[in-house]
Order: structure tokens, then C-alpha cells, then sequence
């Protein structure tokens, strides 16, 4: 059984959107193109289609986020649909009956969607293995694992950019080991064709075996952004760190942060992003974030297309 | 009662012998192989045509949760799923609530085992007080209460001067250790093998030197001391090779694996599957072909189940809230089996695995046909195929990863000390 028996009918259409892994360019493509036509709407005055009315979209968030909610939140209410946000509480002890008792409650409720954000790989997947086949899942965010939205939110931002992948450099900076969004990045990128991917960042927080994934790692930063078209820059996930990997103090600044001399490094036409929120002078200095190749906030904007465009697509709307 | 066993294929590795003929059983002792003892005249008989009798089936490793934690099984269900698969003795782990450290519990487990009436189960104590490996655990007590070995179960004794204590008092009272090797540091909330698919799953690891440092260790003292150890279920390749080249040393030591580890890698964790959430983790391809060759080659003396029996609500979870283990004693005579077409291994080395090896390990009387040994005997048809279905297994515990698959040997017949204790219809 491949990764993918879930997410994708036997018609080849998504179901659910679990992980950027084993999704093509052909449907990525179609993806990023429905999504362009969500641009227009949410500069328009009224911001509202009705692809969704009378759908309820339920964000089940077991770990704390406001940006990412609160997109979904804004994507699922724009496609007109109810939606309700519920915090479940995170503790060690939780066990899990509870989850499994939450999803038929809400089910039972007549949820139609749940979005999903976990602290453990493979909750997204599990919740779409447990809810009847009406009902669609997207993961918001799993673990380590996937994050598969942010993937293609960056995957438009860059098109809009620089439409050719294929020819591009694509460098993703920091703690990788924790980061569910470099693994769906990488995934995407390779799909769209990318022709080489960096990944940069001190050993502790590069895994082993990363190279099987198609990526090069780098350990000193000058090296890893030099010729480099798309800079992604990573936040430490200090909340994720169990054991000696970093050793306190600026030493991470000093040997990874972005600087404005080190921006220098990459291609005169670079480009800088960051899935947010950024901690400035730990991994990025002010200078750069508000630099005008810095693309920080556009992500945040198109992260509301990306999703309706998504959410409509799994509830079986076909592009307009 | 007086049993004749006639026509089977008679396979006993401890005695070199490979044979069709009969087997002769009274007041619960063989009396007779191949030649029908003077004036035998059986009471029942068994025709064991086109099947194969072998000493019944000896696993050295099997949680059966009791005392402590019934609710997950039973010394007594899983006993009986054992019994209905060959499995004559099983050794359970010391890690019951409360631990097997004090004699009275060892007790409990002799009585309900006798009381069940099924396999015959035999204790291994603990190692250290509690199994925290901090203080030595009254061994030699455990030892005249009927324990047959000691360990820490699978909780690392992460301080060596205690590791080293214990192998000198171990030593002492002539108990062998059963070792499993893991560093406790480098293993800490890994949930998997630290490789590829770890990666890709965005899943905890363990890395392999988890192991092979624990096992170098362990060797460096075992060198110096001089304890009789068993190191339980080997996981990688590069620990295999570490224990073939101190036994070459001549170290007194021996080694087993669990069958998961013979028949699944890590890619099975592929799509979150928390069934193949084991310990020792499912290692890659290369590790689980070098295993096989352990086997074939006798690096690996013996092969256990490493059962692991769980609720649905323990399993039905995101991986890592999970609890590690898989439901595997049903399958246990046919994947080892399986590795008789799959690999080197012929039917007689695949049998020893099962039996005389595991029996010197602990000492066992039983694991051959000898005359005058305890009848405990597995009569199997060595050409039923079945589908292993979850709901159908004997075992409290459904989580196995082996459901669907197709299985080729089933047990017609196990009898115990004489008594035929499951019989298939």
C-alpha cells in the first residue's frame, strides 16, 4: 500500500490532502491554477463564493497555531461554508480513545471536512483511516511529517515569481529533522521539475538518509546559497528539540541566520521565504525580512487561495 | 494414558534423527521411537500419515501480562493460543505488574500456568530490583523459585557499573542472562529504525548503533567476567556480526531473533501501520537478509515470537501514541517454516530453532524425542495453507501484521506431558 491509497480515489481525484509525497506535477499544476482564480476573489470587495454553503468545516487543532487556523478558517468561510474551531487539549497522557471518540462525535454531528493539525506523524492519516467515506480530511499538519498546504502555498508564491522550476536552486535552511514543512517542500519541488534542492543547517538538525529524499546537504551556509534562486528559511522548532542539538546563545545566528551578506551570496533576482512566524535574529535578520525580495507576507495572502483552492477541489468541485 | 503416534515424519534435531515411524507415550514420558516398547498397548492413537511429529515448540519470549495487566490477556488465553499453535513452553518476561523480583510472584505465575493446563510456562526473572538497573534483584531466590534465567526485560540498564555487578552476580548463582541490547540514551521516544522511511515519516528513530553499542558493551564485560549470556532478539546486521565474532573468540554466548524481524523491514511501517510498532524496531532489507543468514549459518541459535499481545484501543491510534508490539505466537511454527523455501535453512535446522536449541539455552529437559524425555509433542500438516484473519486468532491480542497473509503448516495435535491438549477439528 503506497502512502497515497488514502488520498487519492480510484478516479485519481483527491479525497483527502494528507502529503505533498506522491502527488504529481500534473495535479499539482491543476492545484496552483485553481488557486489563481481564488486571488481575484479575496481582492474583491465581496469575498465570498458559495462553492461550500451549507458545508461545516470543522479545525481540529491539537496543537496551538493562529496563523494557520486562522487561514483556514478565513479560506472556509470565504467558500461560504459553517465552521467551528476546536482546541483539543494537549496533554501526555491523552489517550487515544478520546480522538477516536471526538471523530464520531463530530461525525455524528455531520461534520463534512475536519482539518487537522497534530504534535505527532501520521495523526492526519490516522483520522482519514477512521472517517466514513463522505467526510474529507486535510492535514493541517502532522508531526514531523507533512504540512502539505504550506507546500503548495510556497510552490504558488514561487510560480508567481519564477515560473520556470526546472531551472531553479531551491535552499531550505535550518532544523530540518523537525520540519514537516521542508519534507512537503521537497517533495513538491522535485514534482515541479526543481533541478536542485539544498538543504543547509548544522548536522544535529540534518538527518541521516536525508539524501534519499533527492536533496543536497549543506553545512556551512556560505557554501549552500551560493547561485541560489529561492531561499526558504525554517524556524526552530525548539518545542520539538528532545536532546543536546543546538547549544544555546547566538551560535545559531552566527552560523545560519540570513544575513544581508550572506542574501548577497545567492542570485542578484533571489527570492526569501518563510512559513512563518519568523524569529527575528535567530534565524533571519530584520534587514532581510523586510527586504523587497522578501516574500513573507504574499505567502501569508496566497495561503488563503491555496486553501480554498484546495478545499474546493476535495469536496469535488471541479475547476472553473 | 498410553498414546501411540504412528506413521508421521519424525523430525528431532537433538537426536539427529529424521524418520518416518512411530512414537510410543506412557504416564506422560516417550517410551518408545521408531521401536514399540515390549507390551505397549496404546489406548489412543494418533495417525500422523503425511504429518510431521517434532518436540513441541519452545518460545523463549511472550508477554502474557499476568499478573497486572489481564485486561490486554491472560496467562491462560495466550497459553492456549500458544498450545493450539505446537508451542509446548514459553518463557515470559519479568515485566508483569508487579515485576517478576520477588518469589511470591513467581509462584503466582507457576500456579495459574499449572491451573490453565495449557503451555508450560517458565518464568525469567528480573535482573534488577523493579527493573530499574540500579539495585541487584534477589537472583538466587528467583532462581530456587523456579526462574529459569534473568532480565532486564527491554529496559536498558543505562548504568554500567550495575550491568557489570549483575553479570559478576549472575555469574555467581549460574544463572544465564538474557541480554537485550539497546542503548537507552540513543533509543529514548524512537519509535521505528532511525533510516529512510523514519525520514520520510517524519517518525522518531532508533539508529542501529542503539544496538550494536549496547551489544559491544555488554561483550567487553561478558570478556572480562565470564557470564553465560543470551542475547534476545538481534535486530541489526552489524550486531549479528558482533556476536559471531565473539563466539568465535569462544565467548560462552548464544543468540535469538524474533520472527517479525525475519519477515518485515521498516518500509511495512510505510503507511503508519502501528501493528509493525515493535520492538526491537523492523530494521531494512539488508538487516532482516543478514538475520536469515544468522540463522542458516548458526550465529542465531533459536527463534521466539516475541508476542506482544494488545488492545485495539492501545493500537488504534496516531503511530506514536501507540503501544510497541505484535500479536505473532499463532504464526509462529509457519513463518519459520516459510523460511525452509524461502532461504538456505532445511526443515531439521528450522525445527532446532524451534526446539533443542531453544531448550539448552535454558536448560530444558524437553526439545527432543528422546526416550524417557516428557512428552511434550507437536504433531503439524506441513501442507495446510490458511489466511491468517485477525479476528479469528486465539490470542486476547488481534494486532498482528501478518493478517491476510498466507500462511503453508498447521497444527493437528499438541500434547503436553503426555496429554493431548488441543487437537484440531
Amino acid at each position: 500500500m503506497s502512502i497515497n491509497h488514502l488520498q487519492i480515489n480510484e478516479q485519481g481525484r483527491l479525497r483527502h490532502f494528507l502529503t505533498t509525497e506522491g502527488i504529481d506535477r500534473a495535479l499539482l499544476v491543476d492545484i496552483l491554477d485553481y488557486a489563481e482564480s481564488f486571488v481575484t476573489i479575496v481582492q474583491r470587495a465581496v469575498k465570498k463564493v458559495p462553492l461550500l454553503r451549507g458545508k461545516t468545516v470543522a479545525n481540529l487543532f491539537f496543537e496551538p497555531s493562529t496563523r494557520t487556523r486562522t487561514t483556514f478558517e478565513l479560506a472556509a468561510k470565504r467558500l461560504s461554508a459553517d465552521v467551528l474551531s476546536l482546541d483539543m487539549p494537549i496533554s501526555a497522557t491523552q489517550k487515544g480513545e478520546s480522538m477516536a471518540d471526538t471523530l464520531h462525535t463530530l461525525q455524528a454531528m455531520h461534520c463534512d471536512m475536519f482539518i487537522v493539525r497534530h504534535a505527532y506523524s501520521g495523526a492526519a492519516h490516522f483520522i482519514a483511516s477512521q472517517v466514513s467515506s463522505h467526510v474529507h480530511v486535510i492535514n493541517g499538519g502532522d508531526g514531523c511529517h507533512a504540512h502539505p498546504t504550506q507546500a503548495i502555498l510556497d510552490m504558488f508564491t514561487i510560480r508567481r515569481h519564477k515560473p520556470d522550476f526546472t531551472s531553479l536552486k531551491v535552499a531550505i535552511v535550518g532544523d530540518i529533522l523537525h520540519s514537516r514543512v521542508a519534507r512537503s517542500e521537497i517533495y513538491a519541488l522535485r514534482s515541479m521539475g526543481v533541478s536542485e534542492i539544498r538543504v543547509i543547517g548544522p548536522k544535529t538538525l540534518i538527518p541521516d538518509h536525508i539524501e534519499s529524499l533527492g536533496v543536497y546537504p549543506y553545512y556551512e551556509m556560505n557554501d549552500g546559497l551560493i547561485d541560489v534562486d529561492v531561499i526558504i528559511m525554517l524556524r526552530l522548532q525548539r518545542e520539538r528539540m528532545h536532546s543536546a542539538l543546538l547549544p544555546g546563545g547566538h551560535e545559531y545566528f552566527q552560523r545560519y541566520g540570513l544575513t544581508e551578506h550572506r542574501f548577497a551570496l545567492a542570485r542578484s533576482d533571489a527570492i526569501i521565504m518563510h512559513p512563518g512566524p519568523i524569529n527575528r535574529g535567530v534565524e533571519i535578520d530584520s534587514a532581510v525580512v523586510n527586504n523587497k525580495r522578501s516574500l513573507i507576507l504574499q505567502q501569508v495572502s496566497y495561503g488563503i487561495a491555496v486553501r480554498m483552492a484546495i478545499m474546493a477541489m476535495i469536496m469535488g468541485h471541479p475547476q472553473e | 494414558m498410553r498414546i501411540t503416534i504412528s506413521n508421521g515424519e519424525i523430525i528431532d534435531p537433538a537426536n539427529n534423527l529424521h524418520q518416518t515411524g512411530d512414537i510410543f507415550i506412557d504416564q506422560g514420558r516417550i517410551v518408545g521411537v521408531g521401536q514399540c516398547p515390549d507390551n505397549f498397548i496404546a489406548e489412543q492413537k494418533i495417525d500422523a500419515s503425511q504429518q510431521i511429529v517434532c518436540p513441541g515448540l519452545i518460545d523463549l519470549c511472550a508477554y502474557l501480562y499476568e499478573p497486572g495487566q489481564e485486561h490486554k490477556a491472560t496467562i491462560y488465553s495466550e497459553t492456549a493460543a500458544a498450545a493450539a499453535s505446537g508451542i509446548t513452553t514459553i518463557c515470559c518476561l519479568p515485566d508483569t505488574v508487579p515485576v517478576i523480583d520477588e518469589p511470591s510472584v513467581v509462584e503466582l505465575v507457576l500456579r495459574r500456568s499449572a491451573n490453565s493446563q495449557q503451555s508450560k510456562v517458565f518464568p525469567i526473572g528480573a535482573l534488577t530490583d523493579g527493573l530499574k538497573g540500579k539495585a541487584l534483584a534477589a537472583i538466587d531466590t528467583l532462581k530456587s523459585a523456579g526462574c529459569i534465567a534473568v532480565s532486564n526485560a527491554n529496559i536498558p540498564i543505562n548504568d554500567t557499573e550495575v550491568l557489570r555487578r549483575a553479570l559478576e552476580y549472575a555469574k555467581t548463582c549460574n544463572l544465564t542472562v538474557h541480554l537485550y541490547c539497546q542503548d537507552g540514551f540513543l533509543s529514548k521516544n524512537g519509535v521505528m529504525h532511525e533510516g529512510i522511511m523514519s525520514v520520510r515519516l517524519g517518525l522518531s528513530g532508533i539508529p542501529a548503533v542503539a544496538e550494536t553499542i549496547a551489544i559491544s558493551r555488554a561483550l567487553l564485560l561478558i570478556e572480562q567476567i565470564g557470564t553465560r549470556v543470551h542475547f534476545c532478539r538481534i535486530s541489526t546486521a552489524s550486531g549479528l556480526s558482533l556476536i559471531a565474532d565473539a563466539k568465535s573468540r569462544g565467548l560462552e554466548i548464544s543468540a535469538d531473533v524474533s520472527i517479525a524481524n525475519l519477515h518485515l523491514t521498516d518500509v511495512d511501517v510505510n503507511t503508519f501501520n502501528t501493528d509493525c510498532f515493535i520492538l526491537p524496531p523492523l530494521r531494512e532489507e539488508q538487516d532482516k537478509e543478514a538475520l536469515r543468514a544468522g540463522l542458516t549459518n548458526g550465529t542465531i541459535s533459536n527463534i521466539c515470537s516475541n508476542h506482544q499481545p494488545h488492545q485495539s484501543s492501545s493500537k488504534n491510534v496516531p503511530f506514536s501514541m501507540a503501544e510497541p508490539g505484535a500479536s505473532t505466537i499463532e504464526m509462529l511454527l509457519p513463518l519459520t517454516l516459510s523460511l525452509v523455501q524461502e532461504t538456505s535453512l532445511t526443515m531439521s535446522q528450522a525445527i532446532a530453532a524451534l526446539t533443542s536449541l531453544p531448550a539448552h539455552i535454558i536448560g530444558a529437559a524437553s526439545g527432543n524425542l528422546s526416550v524417557g524425555t516428557c512428552a511434550d509433542i507437536c504433531i503439524f500438516d506441513p501442507q495446510a495453507v490458511w489466511t491468517v484473519d485477525r479476528n479469528k486468532l486465539l490470542s486476547a491480542g488481534k494486532n498482528t501484521p501478518f493478517d491476510s497473509w498466507s500462511m503453508r503448516g498447521q497444527v493437528t495435535h499438541t500434547i503436553i506431558d503426555g496429554n493431548i491438549i488441543y487437537q484440531r477439528h
